[in-house]
């Protein structure tokens, strides 16, 4: 429970002056190296959109894009992020989340920002269609609530609207 | 209509208990037990930690009666020097800094003088092990119709059969989370919840508190499934204590790991069937006996075996049923609700067991359902007569006929015989369910409701009942904009708060749109007619009526009222547990398409089709979105969700290896809804949300036995689970 260790708590509480590109805009702050980017968004930087779920990886519910790429931001220390590229689910436009609105992509909503990161890199990339499927693509963001359907109706939707194709292992089955 | 919330849920504005901004406030932490029962001899304070830094609660900080109340006074919000599980909470530590609290709490050291647990409901406890009554049985249970032991005696078939389900974890993906701070005298809690009134209820008598003095209000909540019913009233206590205590706002949000170990989950089951039936399949008796594991404490446990043995015989009409149901005391954790609420057990063992029962018999599983199946004018277990006008053979016949039964069967049995090492089968479970509070639960709840009625004309519903994604604000939303005929612009959804609701009772049991959407309807002719309209008036004349009255009556808020009226005719005996367990049932047929790997003794869901019958839709994509999550959990309970447990501790408390379904570990889940409206729901809806998840696993598991001609009986079906059972010679009687 409580005792396990996690990111962040060495004893000598080292600052390191940090720069870098969070949500298009530079930043610049001052933090222990070793804590999460997730504490780092949500308590220093006053960005709760990113959420914690299980603190280990597994569940995609702080899912933030690294130079375009989803990461999990439990599990990178900030000083990972010296130069790079952070972009958080404040950054995404509310308009283009019709489809997901549509569709029933969220519910209960907690899994939700993660989703909607990881959906926003797969309709940027409609690429990557061609070798995987939505679902292959969607497995690393964890929802209780859904049973998965309408998320990944959801990102058809709005891969189609982009005049991306969903590919042919839309559905696996 | 879209889901009011979905944007601010979509773009990550929603703010949820750990989102609010706090200055000047105690992060709060529990010290648990390490041990499943014995006398807590010491507590011992490591050193290397400055305790004059913390705030520490123990039970002696507790200025009313040491208890969780919800049904009994029986489980201590902190050990009074004697545990009974694992993970009991013993202290509470508060400081400002999470990562100083962190390292703290494993520097405190609980020393506990062991007594003998009792870790397995199903064994007869010895008397060194016996902790509540003279038994260890927390509840006993009995339904009796006509002469069960006589009809079993006559009928020429009797098949038996036992089947056990495991504990399941909700993993809501917001873990629990309360905020507790004190606004001049009033305390206020603030936090991720189901009920916000069973909070006020545990906190009175704790805390000594008079109910004025004590304001709950509902955060955002990330997801519940029952898991947020009754335990948040613990995490409330303690993050009140350590309020009142410090004299400062104190937040407590559980890590992942603290939420599987130490919070509730549903009640492991072992139930047997005895039944007997004619030459031609149809059931002439029916003998069953449910055993619930109840875990160290009551919680909400009698009213889940209560829920549990009214469902126990399934959606068929027989003349002679005996149920024997009791929950049993363990050192475990207590389980509690979970979506279902007792069914989804009664129901796995139901519904495998009519597979195993046409097996045997060498009849078909289908029609052995058709033939037992209630018909109209037909009575369950405890004497309910069904005329509901549903059409259960034709709900059965639309889901086989979507999931193209006869055909994949067909196609499977050629595939299997050709097929090296896959091995596919197809399976379907006919379920039904009891919505809102059983038996004369909802009369002893007497919800109330406003609708309040502003003096700008908006039209404001006060109401207890909380969204945590199921679309409570949106469905309430709609049926005030149907009902007044208004904008949904103008439509508020109060904020559950105890100082602003009313209490219109738990977020729970499928009961939000039956029986509390009537009740807004309720409340909305009540308004329209305080403004002197009569019940044909809609939209701006409603509004400007209520401007006007506003005028007339400077000062005075007016608040259209309802309170819960049972529907006439229902009548329930609670001593016999005789007569109307529910106003009305609802019911599904659910079809699962399966391939197993014998390499790897995987099963793998090809196809899930689930068709209910929901009195009427709503909202479509909010309802198909209740059915597949609901399928979803129901499909991994029953292949996936195992909870080990050593020593009575949840050994795999982390997503690593308490597994979920990922997007690949499901199919698309087809839905489809037949509307039979029921005449005392809102628009004539049903409970809808449970159903889903009750037929689910019988579906999964007679699609195995279909695939591997083997009967599993126990759930989650593992890998290691039916690589044994393959494993073993037995295979099953008749023909395929």
């Amino acid at each position: 429970m409580s005792q396990r260790k996690t990111a962040g708590q060495g004893a000598a509480a080292e600052v390191l002056r940090i720069s870098f590109t969070l949500n298009g805009v530079p930043a610049t702050l001052e933090a222990p190296p070793s804590e999460r980017l997730l504490d780092t968004l949500r308590y220093r930087l006053g960005l709760p959109g990113t959420k914690e779920g299980c603190a280990e990886g597994e569940c995609g519910a702080c899912t933030v894009l690294l130079d375009g790429l989803p990461v999990d931001s439990c599990l990178v220390p900030v000083y990972q992020v010296r130069g790079r590229r952070v972009e958080t689910i404040e950054a995404l436009d509310p308009a283009d989340m019709a489809h997901y609105h549509a569709r029933g992509t969220t519910q209960c909503g907690a899994c939700t920002p993660g989703v909607v990161v990881t959906a926003s890199w797969i309709v940027r990339h409609p690429e990557l269609l061609e070798t995987h499927s939505i679902r292959d693509l969607m497995a690393g963001n964890l929802c209780r609530c859904t049973g998965y359907d309408g998320i990944i109706e959801g990102v058809e939707d709005e891969l189609e609207e982009r005049g991306g194709t969903a590919g042919p292992g839309m559905h696996r089955s | 209509m879209l889901r009011r919330e979905g944007l601010s849920k979509l773009t990550g504005r929603e703010r949820y208990v750990d989102d609010l901004p706090l200055e000047d406030f105690l992060w709060g932490a529990t010290v648990r037990s390490p041990s499943p029962r014995g006398r807590i001899a010491e507590i011992r304070f490591g050193g290397g930690v400055d305790w004059a830094e913390f705030v520490v609660v123990d039970h002696t900080d507790i200025p009313g009666r040491n208890a969780v109340y919800l049904m009994e006074y029986d489980q201590p919000a902190l050990a009074p020097g004697y545990v009974r599980h694992v993970h009991e909470p013993v202290l509470l530590l508060a400081h400002p800094s999470r990562e100083t609290l962190r390292r703290a709490i494993p520097e405190v050291e609980v020393v506990v003088d062991p007594d003998p647990p009792i870790l397995d409901f199903r064994v007869v406890p010895g008397p060194e092990q016996i902790q509540y009554g003279s038994d260890n049985v927390l509840k006993r249970l009995e339904i009796k119709k006509g002469d069960v032991e006589r009809a079993l005696a006559e009928a020429p078939f009797v098949v038996e059969g036992v089947y056990e389900t495991g504990a399941q974890e909700h993993v809501y993906l917001e873990t629990q989370g309360m905020l507790a701070y004190l606004d001049g005298d009033v305390l206020v809690l603030h936090g991720s919840m189901q009920c916000p009134y069973y909070i006020v209820k545990a906190l009175v008598p704790a805390l000594d508190r008079p109910e004025e003095l004590i304001r709950v209000i509902q955060a955002p909540t990330g997801g519940g499934f029952g898991g947020k019913e009754e335990f948040p009233s613990t995490l409330a206590l303690h993050a009140a204590l350590l309020a009142l205590k410090s004299g400062k706002t104190v937040k407590v949000i559980y890590d992942r790991v603290e939420d599987m170990v130490a919070t509730t989950k549903r009640h492991p089951a072992r139930i047997r069937h005895r039944t007997g039936l004619d030459e031609n399949g149809r059931l002439l008796a029916q003998d069953i006996e449910v055993i619930l594991d109840g875990g160290a404490y009551v919680t909400l446990t009698p009213v889940v075996l209560s829920r549990a043995i009214i469902h126990a015989a399934g959606p068929y009409d027989c003349e002679h049923v005996r149920i024997l149901g009791r929950a049993m005391f363990t050192n475990m954790v207590p389980f509690g609700a979970f979506r279902g609420f007792g069914n989804p057990q009664a129901h796995f063992a139901i519904e495998r067991h009519m597979d195993v029962i046409a097996h045997r018999m060498g009849i078909d599983a289908i029609e052995l359902r058709r033939i037992n199946l209630i018909r109209e004018g037909g009575t369950t277990a405890t004497g309910q007569v069904i005329r509901d006008g549903v059409d259960r053979q034709a709900v059965l016949s639309r889901a086989l006929e979507l999931a193209n039964f006869e055909k994949r069967r067909r196609e499977h049995w050629v595939r299997n015989s050709e097929h090296r090492y896959l091995r596919r089968g197809i399976g379907a479970a006919m379920v039904y369910h009891g919505a809102g509070f059983t038996g004369s639960g909802e009369v002893v709840l007497a919800s109330r409701l406003h609708v309040q009625g502003h003096p700008d004309g908006r039209v404001e519903v006060l109401a207890a009942n909380i969204e945590m994604g199921q679309g409570t604000i949106t469905i309430f939303t709609q049926i005030v904009a149907d009902r007044l005929g208004y904008d949904p612009d103008d439509i508020v959804v109060a904020e559950p708060d105890t100082h602003r609701v009313p209490d219109s009772g738990p977020t729970v049991g499928s009961r939000t749109v039956m029986v509390v959407g009537r009740l807004l309807e309720v409340a909305c002719d009540d308004l329209r007619r305080r403004t002197g309209l009569g019940a044909e008036a809609r939209g701006a004349e409603v509004r400007e009526a209520i401007v006007a009255w506003h005028i007339e009556h400077p000062e005075e808020s007016l608040l259209g009222k309802a309170r819960y009226e049972p529907p006439p005719g229902i009548e329930w005996d609670d001593e016999k547990y005789r007569g109307d367990a529910y106003g009305t049932f609802a019911w599904a047929t659910q079809v699962a398409d399966v391939e197993v790997d014998l390499r790897t003794y995987q099963v793998r869901v090809l196809d899930f089709v689930s068709v209910q019958e929901v009195g009427k839709v709503l909202n479509e994509t909010l309802a198909r979105g209740q059915i597949q999550g609901g399928v979803a959990q129901g499909v991994s309970w029953a292949l996936l969700e195992e909870c080990v447990w050593r020593d009575g501790a949840m050994e795999n408390g982390q997503l690593t290896n308490y597994i979920i379904p990922t997007t690949c570990d499901l199919p698309p889940i087809r839905v489809e809804f037949m509307e039979v409206p029921y005449e005392f729901g809102a628009q004539g809806a049903k409970g809808i949300g449970e159903l889903p998840l009750v037929g689910a696993a019988p579906a999964v598991l007679n699609a195995v036995a279909a695939a591997t001609g083997r009967e599993p009986a126990e759930i989650p079906l593992t890998p290691e689970r039916l690589m044994v059972l393959l494993a073993s010679d037995e295979t099953r009687g008749g023909p395929e």
